[in-house]
């Protein structure tokens, strides 16, 4: 490579990061402002004991959690049977998992409202745990693509269909072999679905503003249209949480007990 | 009635028919291999012995009791892949205990259990490893650990030591047939390696296109073969077409030299062509070499390979190959010489299809 190429790729990485982190740096600045003249993280701390932000905060966490559990429960099995009994339908189901990513969150609490409504066959929406839970639902959906592309990924890393059959014949059953052999061996998968899942929950707005839950994404925006420091200590925290999630991916995929898969 | 009973065993894929008919019965603490060329359906035969494929006609019982409804999990039945298959996520001691575990045995049984099997391969001083950090040798003898650990009726290897180099191979298989025969288990063995199958085995089933050729002694497979796919698939094997001179007396012609068979002809006439077989091992053409009969040929190539030195020789149409043992004052035959191999008539086998 000659010197001005080399020097070319680093300036075109150091604009990359200039492109994202000045904004940032900007957002982190401005956040620290709230006191007149000196730098103080008094808008932190007015966010950090608004009540509303404990309870929204809290609220979003719950949804998360449940949500990705829903999300291991459906998705796992899911992947490891059409890995080992329709492989041809592999394309289909991945097609499938993608749609949430084409069709807006809108159209999809649109249909849920429609679908479960007070007057409806089922009114999920009539009560606070059944909206919380049709919540839940519409969160797993939305994250189904990034869980579905995890766990598979993981399941192409071991021989499922060996496995499965080594298992059966020491006498397994399908809960044994997907709770002891398939998940174990995906858990690092499962996790980085898991806290991608996380990320999302957290920060979304649509569907926790229309079934109106007190989640944390209206509550950002909330905030945001109301006060003056605060939104953007709110967006520093909200950051530092997507980025706390990406880092616990790297480290997952990194500590990872299972070997690398020999062919 | 033998204690793993296969009969009229079917499969069919789609149109496809991949066993045909096969029967056999098992003994009670026998080593039997399948032997045959990639495709012949052995893997087949032991997928449906284990309950992972499903006949589509005739009858698996294993001790008197038919398999047919019984789910692979529930047939007691330890089996051993060619990929080792162990559970990446569990270190060699859980690994052997799986089964144990999943049979409720209480913890003390399987502590014992385990360690007792772990010394039969001996790798008790890695039951703390984890399968990515073994060789491949040391994950196929904790695969068969654990494959024996729950005490099986029935052991099944697809082709255990396919994926491992040569001297593990054979080191290897003389374990697994020790602890085979300390154990007593009943054991069906899936190769394609002629050498494994002779070497381990108590009988030896040489499969072809989804039927069994010929099931046997390794001792029989190898100097009687029944059929000329036998005989060209298991050993080297000198085929001969002879013509048949008279039948009454046995005489036959191969070239224009005459030779009188041992084995009676059977239903032919003069004139017909026969095919027979010699293995390389059975001649000599050392001076003064013992035999009853003889053939003479123009040698036309002569390979050093190791222990043995392996000629090549015409005779009328056909070409003979035999081996001589090496030794430092041998001369080799040249390319051009004219020898004469001497062996016994009863050597030469008659194939009938
Ligand atoms: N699930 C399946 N669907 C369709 N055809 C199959 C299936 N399993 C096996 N076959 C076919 O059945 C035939 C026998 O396969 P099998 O695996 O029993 O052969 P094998 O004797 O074990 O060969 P190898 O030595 O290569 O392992 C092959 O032609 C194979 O393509
Ligand atoms: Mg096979």
């Amino acid at each position: 490579m000659s010197i001005w190429a080399r020097i070319a790729g680093w300036a075109a990485l150091i604009f990359g990061l200039l492109y994202f982190f000045v904004p940032l740096g900007g957002l982190f600045e401005f956040s620290l402002k709230a006191r007149r003249g000196v730098y103080s993280l008094d808008a932190y701390a007015s966010v950090f004991a608004d009540p509303q932000f404990q309870q929204t905060f809290g609220y979003s966490v719950i949804m998360a959690l449940v949500t990705i559990v829903i999300g291991i429960l459906i998705v796992v099995p899911t992947a490891y049977w059409v890995r080992l009994k329709m492989p041809w339908a592999r394309p289909y189901v991945e097609f499938l998992t993608l749609m949430p990513l084409v069709i807006p969150a809108i159209v999809i609490v649109f249909g849920y409202i429609r679908l479960y409504n007070t007057s409806s066959w089922l009114p999920l929406t009539g009560s606070v745990m059944g909206t919380n839970i049709l919540l839940a639902f519409g969160y797993t959906i939305l994250a189904l693509p990034y869980m579905y592309r995890a766990v598979d990924t993981g399941l192409r890393t071991i021989d499922v269909a060996t496995l499965t059959e080594a298992a059966q014949s020491l006498g397994a059953g399908w809960a044994t072999i997907l709770g002891r052999v398939i998940l174990p061996n995906v858990i690092p998968a499962v996790l980085s679905g898991a806290f991608l899942t996380f990320a999302i929950v957290i920060g979304e707005f649509t569907l926790a503003a229309l079934l109106d839950r007190p989640a944390f994404g209206p509550y950002l925006q909330r905030v945001g249209a109301n006060k003056a420091y605060e939104p953007f200590a709110l967006s520093v925290i909200a950051f530092a949480i997507t980025w706390g999630c990406l880092a616990l991916i790297q480290l997952v995929s990194r500590f990872s007990k299972t070997a690398p898969r020999k062919a | 009635m033998s204690f793993l009973t296969l009969t009229s065993i079917q499969k069919s894929f789609g149109p496809v028919q991949v066993v045909k008919d096969f029967n056999m019965g098992i003994e009670k603490g026998e080593f039997v291999s399948f032997l045959g060329p990639s495709g012949c359906g052995k893997t087949t035969i032991l997928r449906m012995i284990a309950g992972f494929e499903t006949p589509s006609g005739g009858t698996i019982q294993i001790g008197g009791t038919s398999q047919e409804n019984l789910k692979p999990n529930q047939r007691n039945i330890g089996m051993v892949f060619q990929a080792y298959a162990l559970f990446p996520n569990m270190n060699v001691a859980d690994n052997v205990a799986f089964g144990l575990k999943i049979a409720g045995k209480p913890k003390a049984e399987i502590d014992a259990r385990v360690k007792e099997m772990l010394g039969l391969i001996k790798l008790d001083h890695l039951a703390e490893r984890y399968p990515y950090q073994m060789s491949g040798g040391q994950q196929q003898r904790v695969a068969l650990a654990r494959a024996l650990a729950p005490k099986p009726q029935v052991l099944l290897l697809d082709e255990p030591l396919s994926a491992l180099d040569a001297k593990i191979r054979v080191s290897l298989r003389e374990e697994i047939r020790m602890i085979q025969q300390q154990l007593g288990i009943t054991t069906v063995f899936v190769t394609h390696d002629q050498e494994e199958a002779l070497s381990i085995s108590d009988r030896i089933v040489v499969m072809n296109a989804g039927r069994a050729d010929q099931i046997g002694t390794p001792y029989e497979i190898y100097n009687r073969p029944s059929t000329r796919f036998v005989a060209s698939f298991v050993g080297t094997l000198n085929l001969i077409e002879a013509k048949v001179v008279d039948p009454a007396t046995n005489r036959i012609t191969i070239g224009d030299q005459g030779i009188t068979l041992r084995e009676p002809l059977g239903a032919v006439r003069a004139g017909d062509t026969v095919s027979l077989a010699l293995r390389p091992e059975a001649g000599s053409i050392a001076e003064g070499a013992k035999g009853d009969t003889a053939l003479s040929g123009e040698v036309i190539s002569s390979n050093f390979l190791g222990s043995v030195i392996r000629t090549r020789m015409k005779v009328g149409e056909s070409v003979i190959s035999f081996d001589m043992f090496n030794s430092p004052g041998l001369v080799p035959p040249a390319v051009g010489d004219v020898v004469t191999l001497r062996f016994t008539a009863s050597d030469l086998l008659i194939i009938r299809e």
